[in-house]
């Protein structure tokens, strides 16, 4: 059994960089407001971006009317999706990977024959101002024939639905988002994908449970809620080459996108990285990149499209709603038989929904030996869905750990004790099928077990304790990093990440590990897509394990290089030198010795500058868990959860940055606290949502929050060079159940909706 | 032999069985066999000779990066599974 400690270190790996806490690199920037975030791009000639978005969820467009908005003086231009080629809605790949159907992202940024959700863009203007561009807007007419909405999963998988896509193919097999049908025929649905997985034998296992429970749980679209909005300028040059700034995680996805969209080569685009004020997924994928760019062909100047905080509520992407369905079967001595899940995920008005994580993680931190996933993804009247931390697996977890807690109840065996006893591990079969490699779910759980929080008195009336664990993959992916040796002594080094959560700073912390040089001689920065080789977007928890593996192996080969050129000084073989300790040294004359500094100003003059680069594409990637113990209090007369106590135990591999690893858990409790007991998408029934802006949409301030404790367990991942897993994504998904459990420890009440707001906890108390 | 899980969506192909043997050091090699037995079944996994969008490929417990071109052990477990993604169209 472990002993607490705050942190809980397992590696015997001593490093002189990793696991400090150095100053980021961009902290000057930051404070002083210096830094450049998309909508502060200036230039001569900059047209003001609008765009006109359906007032309806559901309609034909039967013709839009420019001529009289074109009239009016200041304005430059109007597009509409006719502007845009004509694109394939079939599933396709293309060669980065991060598309699967052009033609409905091209139809999500300006719509083409129908608008699908209220929000939907229709048209844009380009005009020499803002005023302008929306008086513009007002004199564009459109011809509208009003369709009945779907607004939810339930409406939309009845048989009498209306179809949102003419031709929609529900895909069976295994492959992404569905497409449309090449001809007509047959019935249209609004069922993108159905998929399931299946382990051992359910219905045997659940014959041999002696407790069986079984529950339904429904959540609503919430928003990541990024205080930057999108924002995009674009300038597509009289030599058809266009350049766009914007605010992504990831600029090679903003080329990639944008280029297929528009239709260019992707040579001829290039994609500028600016500052990013949040993304948690949400900016993957492009909006308004595609739509400044045909204004700028248009026009002929480069233009600006910034959205309203109401546009991005309307006009971006949310998570999913979802309905699930999930009963499991345990022995009387607390031994899980076998467990089975129904998941339905809105897509939006596109196919697409991260059903496929909620059905990959929800069972994970469990060793099941029986057990059965549906997963069924559904288009409907809303904006298309998009990532948001952990995608899939955060609404999963809902279900899935207050069942478990269910179970731990009704067999009176302590809930940690219970997961204990059922933990995956090393060896263990997941229900997707592969078996888990090293991971540190037993430990993260003795952790918790430990910790003085789960010991304590909840000191007061109406309170609770739950817990609840969570699991995410972490992603990999491509990644390139390229360093230039400067004759001071100090390194430029170039990735190509977009820097949400401070990873310029763990990139170039792993790149000075390496050559043991301070961190803060390095001078990392984002490369835009001329300037460093391909790298995947920053999503899936992927930046410091593959860009920082790109940053080392770089290390390596400046290393080599000055391993070569200290030998050409000293005319010795190279295997008579050495690089210790950040300096080179001959390994049998103590004279001959270089700091690292001392060589970086001696390399112009014998040889040339040092250039290290390194690009990888590495998918081993490190599963993490993490479980959360929270303390709420629930106010008998309004229904109100306060958060008394929450403290956060995460297994990360090894934090590079401990305080950064502390931040992100910290930042995606605090949004689990939102999504969990105030956030949605108040929708009326006409398809309206009636909270987009951050008064009505209530997200959590530091008022309404204790101090979130983080314990950092160290199970390091062998796959990695320094042992990193990932942070980032994991922290969103056990809250929902935990403060779920907790309201039902303090009220007897079990909560399956989300959220679990004052009204609806009221209700639940006035019904008792 | 390595030995492929089949996703359940395809185990009709199989005449319902889960688990089969497909020679090859390749999943190139892997694939070709399993249509050798099951015909059909490659045009389920791959499409324009790559593996097709949305799969993810898993040999002996880890996610793959080379798709057709990834190397297997005779003694390999593989899986083809729904690749996790954010919601992208």
């Amino acid at each position: 059994m472990l002993e607490y400690k705050p942190n809980i270190i397992l590696t015997g790996e001593e490093y002189k960089v990793l696991g400090t806490n150095p100053l980021r690199h961009d902290a000057t920037d930051k404070v002083t407001g210096r830094a450049r975030f998309g909508a502060d791009i200036q230039m001569p000639g900059l047209l003001s971006g609008k765009l006109l978005r359906s007032p309806h969820p559901h309609a034909i467009i039967n013709s839009i009317d420019v001529t009289e908005a074109l009239n009016l003086e200041g304005v430059k231009a109007i597009v509409t999706s006719k502007d845009f080629p004509e694109t394939s809605d079939k599933v396709s790949d293309v060669p980065e990977g991060e598309l699967r159907n052009i033609g409905f992202l091209s139809a999500n940024c300006l719509a083409r024959e129908k608008a699908l959700y209220k929000g939907h863009a229709i048209a844009a203007v380009a005009a020499t101002s803002p005023e302008i561009a929306e008086e513009a807007l007002s004199l564009i007419k459109v011809d509208y024939e009003v369709l009945q909405p779907v607004l939810n999963a339930t409406d939309a998988m009845k048989s009498d639905a209306p179809a949102l896509h003419d031709r929609l193919m529900t895909v069976t097999q295994m492959m992404g988002p569905g497409g449309t049908k090449d001809e007509d025929g047959g019935q249209s649905t609004n069922v993108g994908k159905t998929f399931v997985m299946r382990l051992g034998d359910p219905e045997e296992g659940f014959n041999n449970a002696d407790l069986i429970i079984e529950r339904e749980f429904k959540t609503v679209a919430v928003h990541q809620g990024y205080i930057e909005p999108h924002t995009s300028t674009a300038f597509w040059g009289p030599d058809n080459k266009l350049t766009i700034w914007s605010s992504s995680q990831g600029q090679f996805a903003v080329r990639e996108q944008t280029a297929k969209i528009v239709g260019l080569p992707i040579s001829q685009v290039k994609a500028v990285p600016m500052e990013i004020g949040g993304g948690f997924g949400g900016k993957l994928t492009v909006y308004v990149e595609p739509v400044a760019a045909v204004l700028s062909r248009k026009s002929g100047q480069p233009v600006k499209v910034t959205m309203s905080r109401t546009e991005v509520f309307i006009g971006s992407g949310p998570t999913s709603g979802t309905q699930i369905k999930v009963k499991i079967g345990a022995t009387k001595e607390g031994k899980i038989t076998a467990a089975q899940a129904h998941l339905v995920y809105e897509a939006g008005a596109f196919p697409g929904s991260p059903v496929a994580g909620g059905a990959r993680c929800m069972f994970a931190p469990y060793e099941i030996p029986n057990a059965e996933i549906e997963a069924v993804d559904v288009v409907i009247n809303a904006p298309k869905v998009a990532a948001y931390r952990a995608p899939g697996a955060p609404a999963a977890a809902f279900a899935v750990e207050q069942v478990v807690d269910e179970i731990s109840q009704q067999l009176g065996i302590d809930p940690i004790e219970f997961r204990l006893t059922n933990a995956s591990k090393e060896g263990t079969r997941q229900t997707s099928g592969p078996t888990f490699g090293p991971i540190g779910n037993i430990q993260v759980l003795e952790a918790a077990k430990q910790h003085p929080h789960y010991h304590s008195d909840l000191g007061g009336p109406n309170r609770g304790r739950g817990v609840a664990s969570g699991y995410w993959g972490n992603g990999g992916g491509p990644a390139s990093a390229i360093a230039s040796v400067h004759p001071d002594g100090r390194v430029s080094l170039i990735e190509g990440s977009p820097d949400i959560g401070g990873t310029r700073t763990t990139a170039a912390m792993q790149f000075a590990e390496v050559l043991g040089i301070p961190p803060e001689d390095v001078n990392p920065s984002v490369g835009d897509t001329d300037s460093i080789g391909f790298t995947s977007p920053t999503g899936g928890s992927s930046v410091t394990f593959k860009t920082g593996w790109a940053c080392y192996t770089a290390a390596l080969d400046v290393k080599r290089q000055m391993i070569d050129r200290a030998a050409r000084i000293w005319e010795v073989e190279v295997d008579q030198v050495e690089y210790t300790d950040g300096a080179l040294h001959h390994k049998s004359d103590p004279e001959l010795k270089l700091s690292f500094q001392d060589l970086a100003a001696k390399l112009n003059s014998t040889g040339g500058p040092i250039v290290g680069r390194a690009t990888i594409d590495e998918r081993r990637t490190g599963p993490a868990f993490a479980h959360h113990i929270v303390d709420v209090e629930v106010d008998p007369g309004t229904g109100k959860v306060s958060i008394i106590r929450y403290t956060a135990i995460q297994d990360v591999g090894k934090a590079i940055h401990p305080t950064y690893v502390e931040g992100q858990i910290q930042g995606g409790v605090v949004q689990g606290i939102g999504w969990a007991l105030n956030e949605e998408y108040a929708i009326t029934p006409d398809g309206h949502m009636m909270n987009s802006n951050f008064l009505d949409y209530r997200m959590p301030t530091s008022l309404d929050l204790p101090m979130i404790d983080t314990v950092i367990v160290e199970v390091t991942h062998p796959g990695h060079p320094f042992g990193v897993r990932g942070v980032a994504e994991l922290p969103l998904v056990p809250p929902m159940a935990a403060i779920a459990n907790a309201i039902h420890n303090a009220t007897g009440l079990r909560m399956t909706e989300l959220p679990m707001a004052p009204p609806k906890v009221l209700e639940r108390l006035l019904s008792k | 032999m390595p030995e492929v899980w089949i996703p359940v969506s395809l185990q009709r192909l199989t005449g319902g069985e889960g688990r089969v043997q497909a020679s090859g050091s390749t999943i190139r090699q892997v694939i070709d066999s399993l249509d050798r037995q099951f015909p059909g079944i490659k045009a389920r996994l791959c499409e324009d000779g790559q593996i097709m969008d949305g799969i993810a490929v898993i040999v002996d417990g880890e996610d793959t990066a080379l798709g057709i071109l990834e190397k297997v052990s005779p003694d390999s477990e593989i899986h083809f599974l729904q690749a996790i993604g954010g919601g992208c169209l």
